[in-house]
């Protein structure tokens, strides 16, 4: 390329940390990165996505007894594009529409994390701080954002609404590329044990994810 | 494990699935196979009754299989079918003597209009609840008896015997000849008080009394299984529609669902008597009970819902998917004054024109792509207002509330609109295979694994609700503006099409 190492190794190290490339852990080789092959594409139409899972939400309000939503980007924040109504007949709202904020919930957590450069975009005053426990420092949320691609699923306990958890995970299409986010949210009293989130849920989100990206193309895993 | 589930059997008409359920009505296994459409000629649709019993069997195991369960795990076997579909076979053998003649099939077009003479169409809605139309069983029967040399002597003698799909699959599962009150409703055959075969009618079909089944409660236990199944009670048969009813726990006077999908069906409960028509609605069997007295319903179908959007999708091309539709729609604010009556075979209730033609009315230079599309949205749920109206009259009701099932509840702005058009709320339940809700439902309940229709309404949850948002007189101006658009698709055909 005519430009010296070490400067070439800078402009990956920051493509890398915006997802635009990704470097294999064994050989070290880079490639395109998932963001960017999402720029690329046509991008999942939030109602296609709601009409492709509609089965599987329902299913995963049915066992988890909680409220099901699915959300995708936009503009920085989370959208909500499926709510599934808890099962117990309490009086509830369609929140088919509504925005949240990305750093504050389980959904948006697993957006910013395969979208690195969206969560890199966000400035401090979109950082707000909802409740003690909301990350509004960039260095938090990075680590966070790590350990939640690392692990494959989010939690939000307390960050957004005092008393109230949520925890989601990504549905990928055929490409392994991100389109959208499903969760489910409750009071920490049910959505938690000995202070974690309840394994058995964390296992229903992901499973239905799972299900929900196989009926979109992804390979099983 | 000690905790027990109940299956149901929907045997459709591109699939058969079964359902397993556990007690709080969650589900908990689908296997599904779809069978093979024989198309002998134009207009003719048939299914190999063979084949699809050998799928039932299939995805009962794969069910069954896919939760390490098997049959003593099961308290019940409920079904629920495509309706109308009439299998002939022979006594002694068992063999079907010919291939099913499902509902789409249009091979008694004259004979129909033969059997109606001069009284037409309504000749025997008194006793039968339905039309002379090609989707039902009776004309079906007597065309097969006219067509298959020898049958019909056969047929007296009481060697030949006929069902519709329950009767069928219920015959192979459990040896036992019977069918269930919402099928037989279906018939053409079965007088509406007595819910029983009536003299007339079959004088009038020419359909002899010695291939009939009997006519038995929606839920009771019809018989064991054999073979593979052996020990499993068969305790439940309703119509795919019937099923969906029961399913929505439809269980008072004017609780009334709708299932949205190519075409609608809409069923209103109407309690213990048949309320008749005046504006040519059906009136069918909703469910019985046991020994109880019959539940009736009002039937009325939309023939173009979802077609609609496929129409837009492939004739059109202005969407790639029908999810698209909503996107589409999402890019306006509103129709534009824009309206869209797809009357593409004629108009059907409440209207009932065959000289009408589809139209999109209110075009102007500023109509565009989106405006189009919610027109398109919107004709769904004028045509949904137009039934309401008409059952609430015939009914002597007023429609509180709407329980939605079926594919285009996905569609949010769809529902929306619904629930702005008809000024109630329009619900989605948690479980959408309500057909198959219903016949577990129903099995369940005669076996005794649920303890009434009370406990089971307690088991239905709304998954989602739209409120109502759009004011009144918004509302009446566009039904209005719908109306009109109406009007301008009649007297479009001429004698000489």
């Amino acid at each position: 390329m005519g430009l010296p190492k070490a400067t070439v190794h800078g402009i990956l190290q920051t493509l890398a940390a915006v997802g635009f490339v990704e470097q294999d852990e064994e050989t070290g080789k880079y490639q395109l990165g998932a963001a960017l092959l999402h720029m690329g594409s046509s991008y999942l139409d939030g109602n296609e996505l709601r009409a492709r899972a509609l089965n599987w939400s329902d299913a995963l309000a049915a066992r988890s007894g909680e409220s099901v939503r699915i959300g995708t980007l936009h503009e920085g924040r989370v959208l909500v594009v499926h709510h599934v109504f808890r099962p117990d007949d309490s009086r509830q709202a369609l929140e088919v529409g509504a925005l949240q904020p990305a750093h504050a919930t389980a959904m948006g957590k697993v957006l910013l994390a395969a979208y690195r450069y969206v969560a890199a975009e966000l400035t401090a005053d979109e950082l707000v701080r909802y409740t003690p426990s909301t990350i509004t420092a960039r260095d938090a949320l990075e680590t966070e954002l790590r350990t939640v691609k690392e692990r494959g699923w989010a939690a939000d306990v307390e960050e957004l609404v005092m008393g109230e958890s949520s925890l989601a995970a990504p549905i990928e299409d055929r490409r392994g590329v991100t389109v959208g986010a499903i969760g489910i949210s409750g009071p920490v009293e049910r959505m938690m044990e000995n202070g974690s989130s309840r394994t058995d849920l964390v296992s229903y989100v992901r499973e239905t994810a799972r299900a929900v990206s196989r009926d979109l193309g992804a390979i099983p895993w | 494990m000690s905790e027990r589930y109940v299956a149901a059997v929907d045997q459709g008409t591109a699939s058969s699935r079964c359902l397993i359920f556990d007690e709080r009505s969650r589900i908990i296994s689908v296997s599904q196979i779809e069978h093979s459409h024989i198309y002998p000629r134009p207009g003719h649709v048939e299914h190999d009754p063979e084949e699809i019993w050998r799928n039932v069997q299939k995805v009962i195991a794969q069910a069954l299989a896919a939760v390490d369960l098997g049959v003593p795990d099961l308290v019940a076997l409920g079904l629920t079918n495509q309706r109308e579909t009439t299998v002939l076979w022979d006594r002694a053998t068992g063999v079907p003597i010919h291939n099913a003649l499902t509902w789409q099939d249009m091979r008694t077009d004259h004979l129909v209009r033969e059997l109606g003479g001069d009284a037409g169409a309504d000749r025997f809605r008194d006793r039968c609840g339905l039309p002379l139309a090609t989707y039902f069983s009776g004309p079906k029967i007597r065309w097969l008896l006219d067509h298959v040399d020898g049958l019909r002597e056969r047929a007296e003698a009481g060697e030949i015997r006929f069902g519709t799909m329950d009767s069928w699959l219920i015959w192979k599962l459990t040896g036992r000849h019977l069918t269930d009150v919402t099928n037989a409703g279906r018939t053409m055959l079965m007088n509406l008080e007595t819910l029983d075969w009536d003299d007339v009618l079959l004088d009038a079909m020419g359909v002899p009394r010695a291939m009939l089944p009997e006519i038995r409660p929606s839920m009771e236990v019809y018989g064991e299984a054999g073979g593979d199944l052996a020990g499993l009670p068969v305790a439940a048969a309703l119509g795919d529609q019937h099923a969906a009813l029961f399913g929505q726990t439809c269980f008072d006077t004017g609780d009334t669902k709708c299932t949205y999908g190519t075409g609608s069906f809409m069923l209103m409960n109407t309690g213990a008597e048949p309320v008749r028509s005046a504006n040519g609605l059906l009136t069918t069997v909703g469910y019985k009970v046991g020994d109880e007295p019959a539940t009736y319903a009002l039937e009325g179908s939309i023939a173009v819902t979802g077609a609609l959007v496929q129409w837009f999708r492939d004739k059109l091309g202005l969407i790639g998917s029908a999810s698209e539709i909503e996107t589409l729609a999402r890019t306006v604010d509103d129709n534009g004054g824009c309206y869209f009556v797809p009357a593409f075979s004629g108009l059907f209730a409440p209207h009932w024109r065959s000289d009408a033609r589809g139209v999109i009315a209110g075009l102007t230079g500023y109509i565009s792509k989106g405006h189009l599309a919610r027109a398109v949205l919107e004709a769904t749920c004028w045509q949904t207002r137009e039934v309401v109206d008409a059952m609430n009259s015939d009914a002597g009701t007023t429609l509180t509330a709407l329980k939605a099932d079926g594919g285009m509840t996905a569609n949010n702005l769809l529902m929306q609109s619904l629930a702005d058009v008809l000024g109630v709320p329009v619900a989605r339940p948690l479980v959408a295979e309500t057909p198959s809700l219903g016949a577990a439902h129903a099995a369940g309940l005669a076996v005794g694994f649920w303890t009434d229709v009370e406990e089971l309404r307690g088991q239905w949850h709304k998954a989602a609700e739209w409120i109502p948002s759009m004011d009144e007189a918004e509302r009446e101006r566009g039904y209005r503006k719908w109306r009109k658009a109406v009007a301008r698709t009649m007297e479009w055909v001429d004698d000489d099409d």
